[in-house]
């Protein structure tokens, strides 16, 4: 098993907010193996630790914010107790929940220079990544244009060319495409499906849809309370509908309709896409007209 | 409640342009009927939020006006347009700024000149709603993006404007808190509050609008009931806005004989029951 992304019984807490005061502990033994290529979603009610997690996945927990860590974190072989954010992010690309917490630069190609700059590439190398990943997040027309000018699904998808002009082994984005629109969302995950595929690049995405997690995850980890208290393909999660409603997350549409028939009826419908919830219910009914 | 004015909001002929930028509002005409819940939808970079903004001042009209419960809002302050219309902003960090989630959510109905007893009541009520009784004391800027959301949503629903712009309110909140929101939004609509919806979730729009508002490239591509909405598919295509499964998987089992229309599970349920139940006894 190649696992790139490798998290043993890791907690986590965070700096006291007051001088004495105490630590605030978030994750709290969380094991968690990533193979290489794969598409992971993290899901979670508000408060489970997702993003902390995240930020742990390049070290910029806890080298940037303090706290405790224990266990350990290893991804693409580098142990972040030994490797700082400076050299993680080569390799792991975060795109944070809040993109503005990321843009700084005056024009959105100096946006996408800045990370580039630190990997010693030719002006045309350089000038190549740069089209290519503006293009990529529909940006192209907008080279010129201060990221504060942007629309808020605008800056998200800047901050995605940020970290794709990059090239990471591993992808980690918290919550890449929420408030992107349904065009927005179908390219930035198309974009994330092909650098998994073309060049097996990992991913980590934290995602509330369940409808985005069921057509582009292979496996999902539900978290809760800072453990992970779920896993398992979309397939097997999202039919565990009583127990992501009792944690506060979302089913695909097609399991909650499966569910309702079940649980008024007595059947025992699975089905969670819209495909096999048609075969599925036109058993019971007649075309019209034969 | 009642409240007099009817429409609650007119826009005509609203033309904006951002500094340097391209048209963000091309001659958009609206009448916003009191009391209706409206869910404005299109593209990101439609003129969705550029729109909103002009119902509480934020923006100016570059030409045409807009007027505010009859009152054209050139007229009025921003403070002014706040008591009439609340506005949850898309980012949470673009109006947070207390010291702590008390204060933050208090500031809002002690600025409407409300008793310190009545802050302290709608204070504590909306936190209770949030789920945010424990955090009363805590920096807002130190939760994270979820709970500094829910704070958002706090200290509007403390003013209880009577007429409510919700700028993509679900990003970031998880299921639960969904609930809990649309449930709280629906509630006040159903006292005659008018609830305007700025999403990309066509769930939530088939489920709780009653209007929807398409809007493409700064000009109105459609306007009307959701229902009829629903069943424009080159108005769909053309915005690249999707049918909720539930929806599609209605419009597919059309040929047994379903109506196509379903905007929520238990419309479709219904329908389907029904359906079933007609074919055995015949």
């Amino acid at each position: 098993m190649d696992d790139i992304v490798i998290v043993e019984d890791l907690h986590y807490a965070y700096p006291p907010l007051t001088p004495g005061g105490e630590p605030l502990p978030v994750l709290k033994g969380v094991d968690l193996r990533v193979r290489r290529g794969e598409f992971l979603a993290l899901m979670g009610p508000t408060g489970a630790g997702k993003t902390t997690l995240c930020l742990t996945l390049n070290g910029i927990l806890p080298h940037l914010r303090g706290g405790t860590l224990e266990g350990r974190v290893v991804v693409a072989g580098m142990d972040t107790r030994d490797h700082g954010p400076g050299q993680m992010s080569r390799q792991v690309g975060l795109v944070f929940q809040d993109p503005e917490s990321q843009l700084f630069n005056m024009t959105v190609e100096d946006e996408v220079a800045f990370g580039l700059e630190s990997l010693g590439l030719s002006p045309s190398e350089m000038e190549e990544r740069i089209a290519w990943a503006l293009e990529v997040v529909r940006l192209p027309g907008l080279r010129k244009r201060s990221p504060l000018q942007l629309s808020g699904g605008q800056k998200k998808r800047l901050a995605i060319a940020t970290v794709l002009a990059m090239r990471p082994q591993v992808l980690v984005l918290d919550e890449p495409v929420t408030g992107l629109d349904p065009l927005g969302r179908h390219e930035v995950l198309s974009v994330v499906e092909e650098l998994k595929r073309e060049e097996e690049a990992t991913v980590v995405m934290v995602e509330q849809d369940a409808e985005a997690v069921m057509a582009w995850a292979d496996r999902v980890v539900i978290m809760e309370g800072g453990h992970l208290v779920l896993e398992g393909s979309p397939r097997q999660v999202f039919s565990q509908v009583e127990s992501l409603h009792g944690w506060g997350l979302a089913v695909t549409q097609m399991s909650e309709l499966a569910h309702l028939f079940n649980r008024q009826q007595g059947t025992s419908f699975h089905f969670i896409t819209e495909d096999e919830a048609c075969s599925a219910l036109a058993g019971e009914l007649h075309v019209q007209g034969s | 409640m009642s409240f007099e004015h009817s429409p609650a909001i007119e826009v005509e002929d609203l033309w904006y342009r951002y500094d340097d930028g391209p048209l963000a509002l091309a001659g958009v005409n609206l009448s916003v009927e009191a009391g209706e819940f409206l869910a404005v939808v299109g593209q990101n970079g439609s003129g969705k939020t550029t729109l909103v903004k002009h119902f509480n001042g934020l923006l100016r009209p570059a030409r045409g006006r807009v007027l505010v419960l009859g009152q054209d809002t050139a007229d009025q302050s921003v403070g002014q347009l706040a008591r009439k219309v609340g506005y949850l902003f898309q980012n949470p960090d673009h109006q947070i700024f207390a010291p702590t989630v008390w204060e933050e959510v208090a500031f809002g109905p002690r600025n409407l000149g409300f008793s310190e007893g009545e802050v302290a009541d709608r204070t504590t009520e909306a936190l209770a709603l949030f789920e945010l009784g424990d955090q009363a004391g805590t920096p807002p800027a130190i939760l994270g993006y979820g709970l500094r959301r829910q704070v958002t949503l706090a200290a509007v629903w403390a003013m209880r404007p009577q007429i409510l712009v919700l700028d993509e309110p679900t990003v970031g909140l998880d299921w639960r808190g969904t609930c809990t929101l649309m449930e709280e939004v629906t509630n006040l609509n159903s006292q005659g509050h008018t609830i305007i919806l700025v999403t990309h979730d066509m769930k939530l729009v088939a489920e709780f609008a009653r209007k929807v508002l398409v809007l493409d490239e700064g000009r109105i591509l459609a306007h009307g009931p959701t229902r009829q909405l629903f069943q424009q598919e080159a108005i769909l295509r053309q915005a690249f806005l999707a049918l909720p499964p539930i929806t599609a998987l209605a419009r597919r089992m059309q040929p047994y004989g379903l109506r196509g229309g379903s905007l929520t599970l238990e419309e479709f349920y219904q329908e389907y029951t029904a359906l079933r139940q007609l074919g055995q006894g015949g």
